[in-house]
């Protein structure tokens, strides 16, 4: 016989793995090609697994965990139907770079091309939409592969990575020891910026006359909020967050004018596309964010392009000033060159008059109110759930949403403080992330407030949850915005297609009261305007705080989302109400 | 414009797929690609012919930094550089075109490595417009069968792509 003092088995390796990386929660399902490292975790209690009831649901709350506390989330499926389950959860998160390590059982090795019961070349499948990917042939290359895969997924723009173990290398056995450190020649993320182009940077932005700061989800994700605000602050500048940035910037703020895009503020809008200097933080020029690029075209404007991606820089739209760098260290040198070498340069600058008369005009976009609704007696409006839902949270709550115009009500109406707060798939956009998010972020914070804000189309893409929320105990509070309408394609047909309404009406809604119920939920049906701020003051009383709420408030079928620039449109072209 | 990038990757398995599935995924061109193990076995070189305009360039140029097993890369266009490529044409030759064919191959310094009763095959290297031209200038109706690699580029003088 073999000496096997020392040793263990591959799967106790891939557990030890996780346990030196502090992870605290494993999102997972069991199967056949996983059933080695199931065995190990029956067997170890330094982290908590957490079944889930549908593979797509471990990657999104995995990713949910990793956005509201910036940890890499982890998720284990099975091989063939788990791994392909994952697919959904894996692209949702590398959309928006999100630091993932996803391991998927693989069939044992000698039957991998075999068409095996069960085998799915998860590698293949997976590569375009993982920041890299591993299928492990060895067990010795087990532990140097999971160090990689968490110091690939954490660094750089983040991103998920997938590490495929096929089932034999979880039974066979070797001695274990982690590496301390990895060394990859091929990967080497930049961090520092150019000082060159920092200072080049800096002096642009103390000369403007129409200065614009725009971040986005890469100053959530790159943690520099602190100095973003202290830069801002100190320069006066009006700043926007995308849709992926919101928090970055405290909304309440006086110089922060909204979200900018499809559905941006006029006043964001207008201010992107009449800037003189447009710095980007972490923001990517996305299609929804500047619609047409050559409408967004501005010869009179300078950009200034801050990311940790060169890839990203110069993708869509020209930049004049690059700078490839981690935007927290960056922001942190043009702070200290602010108080220290530029401190002479700062004087009089930036032109105090011009930015003035800059303000003045952003004061007069900001008046026309484009975020003004029509309120009603009779039903209930949507934008005035999730207002009503941030006084009563004090602007303090987990929200996470899913896709479609609820999502876009709460990313207007709810105004984010906080970085990490605001969590949903903006790159993606996929329906169905809501509630598996919220279960994320209540894990990740158990005494927090976690709203999950979401459409009937959508709950209903991962409603098997109640179940995992239920055994977890997760107070979690559903706002479904219920318009009996799949609305955001509604929206469009209305607008785009001769109001032909095809296949968008929810038809054969379930009772999403006894629903909850059946799960031993609490369930609440709220139809009138009248009762929407006490029933949310119910649900977020003391004596629901440990309860799982859903709260199912019919809203009005035909409300739109305004403003709206149309696909392909340009910043300036905004639809600004139902009149227009 | 017509760009020839080089590029040092780890030698693993699906290090090509990799390329590849950026490439299409992309839709970036590509003219043609060729890889084998350096003397470092660990590491592969690969030679992609593409076009595109100069910002489609660096955005290739960018996306292939960012695989994660890519070491180095170089646009070969930036510089003076060689190219050279093989290719192997089986040619007819019979009658009339069993001098004619040995007379061009001559012209375009290329060899006959082989040589049957109806046909010779015939080795040529050089750029890939020298072995573009070879072809134009036979009969068409005498080629029988082609090969090429496709592109191996290298800077020239100091230019060197090493770890
Ligand atoms: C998985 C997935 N399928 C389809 C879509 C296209 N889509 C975008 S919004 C939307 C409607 C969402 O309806 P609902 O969840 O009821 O939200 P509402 O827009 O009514 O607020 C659809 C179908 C999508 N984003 N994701």
């Amino acid at each position: 016989m073999e000496d096997r003092t020392n040793q263990i088995t591959g799967a106790e390796i891939v557990i030890r793995c996780l346990q030196e990386e502090n992870v605290k929660f494993l999102f997972g399902y069991p199967g056949g090609a996983v059933l080695n490292i199931y065995d190990a975790i029956f067997k170890q209690d330094k982290f908590k697994h957490v079944l889930v009831r549908h593979e797509q649901a471990a990657v999104h709350a995995a990713d949910a965990f990793s956005r509201a506390t910036g940890d890499v989330g982890v998720a284990l499926v099975t091989s063939g139907p788990g791994a392909t389950n994952a697919i959904t959860g894996i692209a949702t998160a590398y959309m928006d770079s999100i630091p993932l390590v996803v391991i998927s059982g693989q069939v044992p090795t000698p039957a991998i091309g075999m068409d095996a019961f069960q085998e799915v070349d998860m590698v293949g499948v997976t590569r375009p939409c993982v920041k890299h990917n591993f299928l492990i042939k060895d067990i010795k290359d087990i532990a140097t592969t999971m160090k990689k895969a968490f110091y690939i997924a954490s660094t750089g723009r983040p991103g998920p990575v997938v590490v495929d173990i096929p089932k034999d290398i979880t039974a066979q056995f070797a001695e274990f020891e982690y590496p301390k450190s990895v060394e990859m020649r091929s990967y080497n993320p930049i961090l520092k910026g150019h000082s060159g182009q920092i200072k080049k940077a800096l002096k642009l932005m103390l000369e403007a006359k129409r200065p614009m700061i725009y971040s986005g989800g890469g100053a959530v994700l790159g943690d520099c909020s602190d100095e973003l605000v202290k830069l801002t602050r100190r320069l006066g500048f009006p700043i926007t967050n995308t849709l992926m940035g919101l928090g970055g910037y405290p909304a309440t703020d006086k110089q922060f004018v909204g979200m900018p895009g499809m559905h941006g503020t006029y006043e964001a809008n207008m201010s992107m596309q009449n800037c003189d200097v447009l710095i980007a933080i972490g923001s990517r020029f996305d299609d929804r964010v500047i619609g047409n690029t050559e409408h967004f075209y501005n010869k009179d404007r300078t950009i200034i392009h801050i990311d940790i991606d060169p890839s990203s820089i110069s993708k869509r739209v020209k930049v004049d000033v690059p700078i490839v760098g981690h935007v927290q260290s960056v922001l942190t040198e043009m702070n200290e060159l602010l108080d220290g070498e530029f401190k002479a340069l700062t004087e009089n600058k930036p032109d105090a008059g011009a930015l003035k008369a800059w303000w003045k005009q952003i004061e007069e976009w900001r008046s026309k109110d484009c975020l003004s609704y029509t309120q009603s007696d009779e039903v209930i409006k949507p934008q005035f759930v999730i207002e009503k839902l941030w006084e009563v949270t004090k602007g303090e709550a987990f929200v996470t949403s899913d896709v479609g115009q609820h999502q876009m009500w709460a990313a207007q109406y709810y105004k984010f403080d906080k970085p990490r707060r605001w969590l949903n798939s903006g790159g993606l956009g996929t329906m169905g992330v809501g509630l598996p998010y919220a279960m994320g972020a209540q894990l990740a914070f158990p005494d927090a407030q976690v709203a999950c804000v979401t459409g009937e189309g959508s709950i209903q893409m991962n409603i098997q949850e109640l179940s995992t929320c239920k055994q977890f105990h997760l107070p979690i509070k559903v706002i479904l915005l219920n318009n009996r309408y799949l609305g955001m394609v509604r929206q469009w047909q209305q607008f785009f297609y001769g109001n032909r309404y095809s296949e968008s009406y929810m038809d054969s809604l379930p009772d999403f009261v006894k629903l909850a119920e059946s799960y031993g939920h609490v369930g609440m049906l709220i139809e009138k305007p009248s009762d929407v701020e006490s029933a949310l003051k119910h649900a977020f009383s003391p004596e629901l705080k440990e309860r799982f709420v859903f709260m199912n408030f019919l809203t009005d079928p035909k409300e739109n989302v305004f403003p709206m620039v149309p696909n392909g449109k340009g910043l300036s072209e905004m639809i600004l109400s139902e009149e227009l | 414009m017509k760009h020839i990038i080089s590029l040092l990757m780890e030698n693993e398995a699906g290090a090509l797929s990799r390329v590849a599935g950026l490439f299409s995924a992309r839709a970036y061109n590509i003219e043609s690609l060729t890889v084998a193990p350096t003397e470092d076995a660990t590491l592969s070189r690969m030679t992609i012919v593409t076009s595109g305009s100069e910002e489609v360039i660096e955005q290739i140029i960018k996306q292939l930094n960012k695989l994660v097993d890519v070491v180095k890369v170089l646009d070969l266009n930036d510089g003076r550089f060689i190219e050279r490529e093989l290719m192997l044409v089986k040619v007819k030759a019979t009658g009339v075109f069993r001098d004619e064919m040995k007379r061009m191959c001559d012209i375009f310094r290329g060899r006959i490595i082989d040589v049957a009763d109806g046909s010779y095959t015939i080795e040529l290297t050089g750029s890939g417009s020298k072995l573009d031209a070879f072809l134009e200038a036979l009969d068409n109706t005498a080629i029988l069968e082609t090969v090429r690699t496709g592109a191996s580029g290298i800077g020239r003088g100091d230019r060197i792509l090493k770890v």
